[in-house]
C-alpha cells in the first residue's frame, strides 16, 4: 500500500468544512468520508483530526451538537455555520486558483 | 455575527471546564470505540484492537492537550491553573513565602515610597494645581547669580512672552496671626491677583482675587485662608467670609477658603493663607517695592503653552530680559531671568532635597538589586528540591515552554504579593520624610509623597521586572535537566550541581559588592555629616540663644518698638549669668534671607557688566560680642550709633578682600542703599546661609539706622534654656503682658536645622545600607547552610579521618569569607566610580576617604563572619558515622 499522502497544512481545515457541507457529522465519520471521497488517498491524522475540530469551532465555522450515532452512541455532530459555509466558498475559491495555478508551472515545458 | 457562536464556547471553556473536559473526553471515547469496533471487524481480538486504535490517536492525552490549545482559552485557563497551583506551592512552605515576600515587600516598597517622594516633590508637588507638567519656576539673574525678580520687570514679562500662557506670583512670607501664650506664626503666600484662576484652584466658599486686587499700596486687604486653618482656627465657621482678621497688625477681610488639599505652591510648606501682591508692605516690612523695578523680591511661575519647550521658552525671556536691560539699565544692567523646572525650583525646597533624591533612587535600586539576587537564591534551593517534580512533569508531555510559564506565573504570584506589600508600605511612609526633618517654630514641614497613576505604573514595572527576573532563575535550572539521570538518582548530585552552586555564589557576590557599595556610602555620608557639624560656623553657638517676638503683630509702631527693644535689652543684659544680649535682624543659617544691596567702594572700578552687590545684616550694639564674631579692628557698634549719628558700618574679610584689595578699609567709604556710609570695624568672615558655603563679602549696619520692627534677640548666657527662657518670658511680660516669645533655640540648633538635608540624606543611605547588609547576610547565610547540609557527607568523611571541630568550623568559614572577600573586592572597585555621585553631599570628604572604606569594610567582614557562623557550628555538630551511612 502507497504511503497515504500527508496533508498539507491548513488543507486539513478545508476537507473538513466541505465533508460538513454536505451534512452534520461526528469525528469518526469524517476521517472516514474523508478517506473514503479521497479514495484513500488522504489519510487525515487522527490526532490531528480533534484538536482541528475544536479550532474550527472555536473560530464559529461550524458547531457541535450531541446525538445518537447510527451505533446508538453518543456522539458529537458538527455542523457547519453560516458563516463556515461562506469561508468554506472563499477558501475553495482561493485553492482551486492556486492549484491550477501550480498545475500550470508542473504542465510548463 | 460569529461571536454568537464563539462568545459561549469561550465562557464555557473558561467556567464550565469540569463540562467541556467530560465532553472532550466523552467525543474520544466514541472515536475510539467505533476505530476499536472497526479493528475487530477486521479480525483483530479485542485487546490488540484496543490497543491498535490507541496508538492510531497517537496518545489520547496529547490530543486532549492539543485541543485544550485549540480552545483559544486555553492561555488565559493555564495562567488562572498557573496562579492556582502557585499560591498551593506557596502555602506549602509558607516559610519560604513569607521570607521572600518580605524580601520583596522590602526592595519593592522601598522604591515605591522614594518615587512617591519624588513624585509628590519634585514632579507634581502642587496637589490639586492643573497641568503642573507645564509649569516652570522663573528666578532672576544677575550675572552667573540667582537673583529674585522685580514685580515691574514681571509684570512686563508677563505682557511680552508669546510663549508663556500665563504667569503668576507666588512668594512665601509669614504673618503673625492671634497672641496668646505664644504667637503663632502662619506661613502664606504673597500672590497675584491672577493666582488662583491660573492655577486652576477654585475656592470652595467666597471668591479668589480679582483683577487688580494686585495693584496699589496696601488698597486691597483681603484674604484666602486654607481650609486647615479655616477648620483649625476658625472651627469651619460657614460664616466666616467677609468677617476681619488681624495678619501682621493689618486687618485683612476673609474672601475665601481654599478646598481642602490645596497647600499652595511651595515645595516644603504646607501655606495657610494668600494675600495679593498689593499688601507687600504690610507683610514684608521693607517699604512698598511694587513701583521700584530694583526691589528684587519676587518669585514667580510661568505656565508654558502647550508643545512649548523649556529652551524655547528661556531664549523668548532672555531675549525680553534684554530688551528690559536697554530700557532700564540703572536697575536692569547684568540682569536676566532664568526658567527652571519644577523639581530644580530653588526658591523652595526642591533644590535642595534635589541631590539626596538623586542618591535615593540609585540606592533603591541597589536594595532591589539585592533583593531580587535574595529571593532569587531562595528560589534556586527551592527549585532544587522541585527538580524531581519538574522533570515528571517534562516526561509527562508537558513541553518547556509551558513550565518556563508556570515558573513565570510562580515568580508574579510573588512579586505581585510583594509589590502589594510595598505599595502599602509606601502609602504607610508618604507622610514620612517629613519626620527626618526638624520642627521650626511649630511649623511641620510638608513633604508628601505622592501615589498615582505614574507610581503605580513604575510599580508594575518594576513587579514585572522582578517576575522576570526571579521566574527566569529556577528557569534557567530546568534548561539542564536530563531526564533519565534526574529521575533515577532522586536527591544525589545532579547534572549542573557546579553550575548551580557557582551560580548560587555569584548571586551572594553580588548581594555582598552591592552592600558593600551602600555601606561605603552611608559611611561617607556620615563622615561628611560630621565634618560639616564641626565646622566652625565663625560664631558661638552652644551658649547662645535666640528668639523674637513679635511686636507688629501686636500693635507696635516703630517708636513704641524701639523703646521695648531698648528697655528689653537693658533688663536682660541684667539677668543674672547672661554675658551679652544684642539684636539682629536676620538669625544666621536660617531660611530669612539677608538684606541685599547694590555697593559702590570708593576706588573700586566694577568690571563693564558688574553691579556688585552684598548682602548686610542690621545689628544692635554688642552683637559681635554676643555672637562670638571676633572683631579683628576697629570698633563694635555702639548705642551712639544712632538715627542721628553718620551711619556706620562694619565689614568682614571677605569684604575687604574683594573690594579694598587687603588694605585697611577703616574710615574708606561704602555705598550702602544709595547712601554713603563710613566703614568703622571689620570683622571675621563667618558662615550666613550654609556651613558649606565659600566666603562672601558681607556687612553690617547699625540696627537703629536700618531699622526692623521685629528682629531677633540674641542671648549669651551660661542658663540652660528653659531658665533663660523663664526669665526672658518674664521679663517680656513686665514690659508688656500681652506680648509672648517665639521659640528659643540654641545657636547650635539652629545650626543642625541647616544641616537637615544632610541629614536626611544620611539616615536614608544609612537606612538602606543596613537593610542591604541585611539581606546580604541572609544570602551569605543561605548559601552556606545550603552547602553544609549538601556537602554532608564530604564533612563526615573529613571528620572520620581526623579531622577536628576547629578545621571543619575553618574550612566553612573559610569558604563564606572567600564569597564575602570576592564580594568586597567587587565592591571596592565599584564604589570607588560610584561614590562621585554622591558630589555635593558630601562636605569636606573624598569620595574615596579610606577611613569610610575601612569601615564599610569591617562591618561587612563582621556580618558575613556571624552569617556564615551558624552553618559552620553545624557543620561541626555532623555525626560521622550518620553522614556516611546516609549515602
Amino acid at each position: 500500500m502507497a504511503k497515504p499522502t500527508d496533508l498539507v497544512q491548513g488543507t486539513l481545515d478545508l476537507l473538513i468544512l466541505r465533508t460538513l457541507a454536505l451534512q452534520p457529522m461526528h469525528g469518526w465519520g469524517i476521517a472516514g468520508r474523508i478517506r473514503q471521497v479521497s479514495k484513500e488517498v488522504l489519510q487525515v491524522h487522527q490526532g490531528a483530526l480533534y484538536p482541528a475540530l475544536h479550532r474550527l469551532e472555536q473560530q464559529g465555522w461550524i458547531r457541535a451538537k450531541w446525538g445518537e450515532s447510527e451505533n446508538n452512541r453518543r456522539a458529537k455532530y458538527y455542523s457547519l455555520t453560516p458563516d463556515g459555509a461562506k469561508y468554506l466558498r472563499q477558501e475553495q475559491a482561493q485553492w482551486k486558483r492556486l492549484s491550477s495555478a501550480i498545475g500550470l508551472v508542473l504542465e510548463m515545458s | 455575527m460569529r461571536w454568537y457562536y464563539k462568545l459561549p464556547l469561550r465562557l464555557r471553556s473558561l467556567f464550565r471546564e469540569d463540562k467541556a473536559e467530560l465532553d472532550l473526553s466523552d467525543e474520544l471515547q466514541f472515536h475510539l470505540q467505533n476505530q476499536i469496533d472497526e479493528f475487530v471487524a477486521q479480525g483483530m481480538n479485542p485487546q490488540q484492537a484496543r490497543r491498535a486504535a490507541r496508538q492510531s490517536l497517537g496518545g489520547i492525552e496529547q490530543v486532549k492537550e492539543e485541543c485544550r490549545d485549540a480552545r483559544q482559552v486555553n492561555f488565559i485557563e493555564n495562567f488562572l491553573r498557573d496562579v492556582r497551583y502557585g499560591l498551593r506551592m506557596l502555602r506549602r512552605s509558607p516559610g519560604f513565602t513569607v521570607l521572600t515576600i518580605l524580601c520583596l515587600t522590602l526592595g519593592i516598597g522601598a522604591n515605591a515610597a522614594v518615587f512617591s517622594w519624588v513624585e509628590g516633590i519634585l514632579f507634581r508637588p502642587y496637589p490639586l494645581v492643573s497641568h503642573q507638567e507645564r509649569l516652570v519656576a522663573l528666578s532672576g539673574t544677575a550675572g552667573d547669580d540667582r537673583d529674585e525678580t522685580s514685580w515691574p520687570d514681571l509684570l512686563d514679562l508677563e505682557r511680552s512672552c508669546t510663549l508663556c500662557e500665563s504667569l503668576f506670583i507666588s512668594k512665601i512670607t509669614g504673618a503673625t496671626l492671634g497672641i496668646g501664650e505664644r504667637a503663632q506664626v502662619l506661613t502664606g503666600s504673597i500672590v497675584s491677583a491672577n493666582y488662583f484662576d491660573v492655577i486652576g484652584v477654585h475656592p470652595i466658599l467666597g471668591r479668589g482675587f480679582e483683577p487688580g486686587e494686585d495693584a496699589g499700596r496696601n488698597a486691597h486687604p483681603v484674604v484666602v485662608i486654607s481650609y486647615h486653618l479655616w477648620q483649625t482656627r476658625f472651627k469651619g465657621d460657614p460664616e466666616i467670609i467677609g468677617t476681619t482678621q488681624r495678619f501682621n497688625n493689618v486687618v485683612h477681610t476673609i474672601i475665601g477658603i481654599a478646598p481642602e488639599g490645596f497647600y499652595g505652591t511651595f515645595v516644603g510648606r504646607g501655606m495657610e493663607f494668600w494675600v495679593p501682591a498689593s499688601m507687600l508692605e504690610a507683610l514684608d516690612a521693607g517699604g512698598d517695592k511694587l513701583e521700584d523695578r530694583g526691589a528684587r523680591w519676587a518669585e514667580a511661575y510661568v505656565r508654558l503653552k502647550p508643545g512649548v519647550t523649556r529652551n524655547q521658552a528661556q531664549q523668548e525671556i532672555s531675549a525680553i530680559a534684554a530688551r528690559l536691560e536697554a530700557e532700564y539699565p540703572a536697575t536692569n544692567r547684568g540682569r536676566g531671568f532664568k526658567v527652571w523646572p519644577l523639581w530644580q525650583t530653588p526658591f523652595n525646597h526642591a533644590g535642595e532635597l534635589l541631590p539626596t533624591f538623586e542618591i535615593m533612587v540609585v540606592v533603591v535600586m541597589f536594595v532591589l538589586l539585592i533583593v531580587c539576587a535574595n529571593v532569587g537564591n531562595l528560589l534556586l534551593v527551592r527549585s532544587f528540591a522541585r527538580r524531581h517534580e519538574m522533570t515528571v512533569r517534562l516526561a509527562m508531555g508537558a513541553d518547556r515552554g509551558r513550565l518556563l510559564r508556570q515558573l513565570l506565573t510562580e515568580g508574579l504570584v510573588l512579586s505581585a504579593c510583594g509589590a502589594a506589600g510595598g505599595m502599602l508600605m509606601a502609602y504607610w511612609c508618604r507622610h514620612a520624610l517629613v519626620l527626618l526633618f526638624p520642627v521650626r517654630g511649630g511649623n511641620v514641614m510638608y513633604l508628601p509623597g505622592q501615589i498615582d497613576g505614574r507610581v503605580l505604573g513604575l510599580i508594575a514595572a518594576i513587579c514585572l521586572v522582578v517576575t522576570l527576573a526571579i521566574g527566569l532563575v529556577p528557569a534557567f535550572q530546568t534548561r539542564h535537566l536530563a531526564l533519565a539521570e534526574t529521575l533515577k538518582t532522586g536527591t544525589a548530585a545532579v547534572v549542573g550541581a557546579h553550575g548551580r552552586a557557582l551560580f548560587r555564589s555569584s548571586l551572594v557576590v553580588l548581594q555582598v559588592t552591592l552592600g558593600f557599595i551602600l555601606l561605603v556610602g552611608a559611611a561617607l555620608l556620615m563622615q561628611s555629616l560630621r565634618k560639616i557639624r564641626t565646622t566652625s560656623p565663625g560664631f558661638s553657638t552652644t551658649r547662645v540663644f535666640d528668639t523674637w517676638i513679635p511686636l507688629a503683630a501686636a500693635g507696635y509702631d516703630a517708636p513704641r518698638a524701639k523703646t521695648f527693644q531698648d528697655e528689653l535689652i537693658q533688663r536682660v543684659r541684667a539677668l543674672p549669668a547672661v554675658e551679652a544680649a544684642a539684636y539682629a535682624r536676620v538669625v544666621p543659617l536660617g531660611y530669612i534671607p539677608f538684606s541685599s544691596t547694590p555697593i559702590a567702594v570708593d576706588g573700586y572700578e566694577p568690571q563693564p557688566n558688574e553691579q556688585p552687590s552684598a548682602e548686610y545684616n542690621e545689628v544692635s550694639p554688642d552683637y559681635f560680642a554676643t555672637m562670638g564674631i571676633p572683631l579683628i579692628s576697629g570698633r563694635e557698634f555702639t548705642r551712639a550709633d544712632d538715627e542721628n549719628a553718620p551711619r556706620a558700618v562694619i565689614v568682614n574679610q571677605s569684604m575687604i578682600a574683594r573690594y579694598w584689595r587687603g588694605q585697611n578699609p577703616i574710615g574708606q567709604r561704602l555705598q550702602v542703599k544709595g547712601g554713603w556710609v563710613q566703614v568703622v570695624g571689620i570683622v571675621q568672615d563667618s558662615k550666613y546661609y550654609s556651613l558649606d558655603e565659600t566666603p562672601r563679602p558681607f556687612f553690617y549696619v547699625p540696627l537703629r539706622q536700618y531699622f526692623d520692627i521685629e528682629p531677633q534677640i540674641h542671648i549669651r548666657t551660661t542658663q540652660p534654656l528653659q531658665s533663660i527662657q523663664t526669665a526672658l518670658i518674664r521679663e517680656v511680660r513686665a514690659l508688656d503682658p500681652n506680648l509672648a516669645l517665639y521659640e528659643m533655640i540654641t545657636l547650635q540648633e539652629q545650626v543642625n536645622r541647616s544641616t537637615s538635608p544632610q541629614l536626611v540624606a544620611v539616615t536614608l543611605v544609612a537606612l538602606f545600607g543596613g537593610l542591604a547588609l541585611l539581606l546580604a547576610s541572609i544570602g551569605l547565610y543561605g548559601v552556606m547552610s545550603y552547602a553544609v547540609s549538601q556537602s554532608t557527607r564530604e564533612l563526615g568523611l573529613r571528620m572520620a579521618l581526623g579531622a577536628s571541630t576547629s578545621n571543619v568550623l575553618r574550612l566553612v568559614l573559610s569558604r563564606g569569607l572567600l564569597l564575602t572577600t570576592t564580594g568586597i573586592i567587587i565592591g571596592i572597585a565599584l564604589a570607588l566610580l560610584l561614590t562621585r555621585l554622591l558630589g555635593n553631599l558630601l562636605y569636606q570628604v573624598s569620595p574615596r576617604d579610606p577611613l569610610a572604606f575601612a569601615a564599610a569594610f569591617v562591618v561587612m567582614t563582621f556580618a558575613s563572619a556571624a552569617a556564615c557562623f551558624l552553618p559552620a557550628w553545624r557543620a561541626t555538630r555532623t555525626d560521622p558515622i550518620q553522614a556516611l551511612r546516609a549515602e
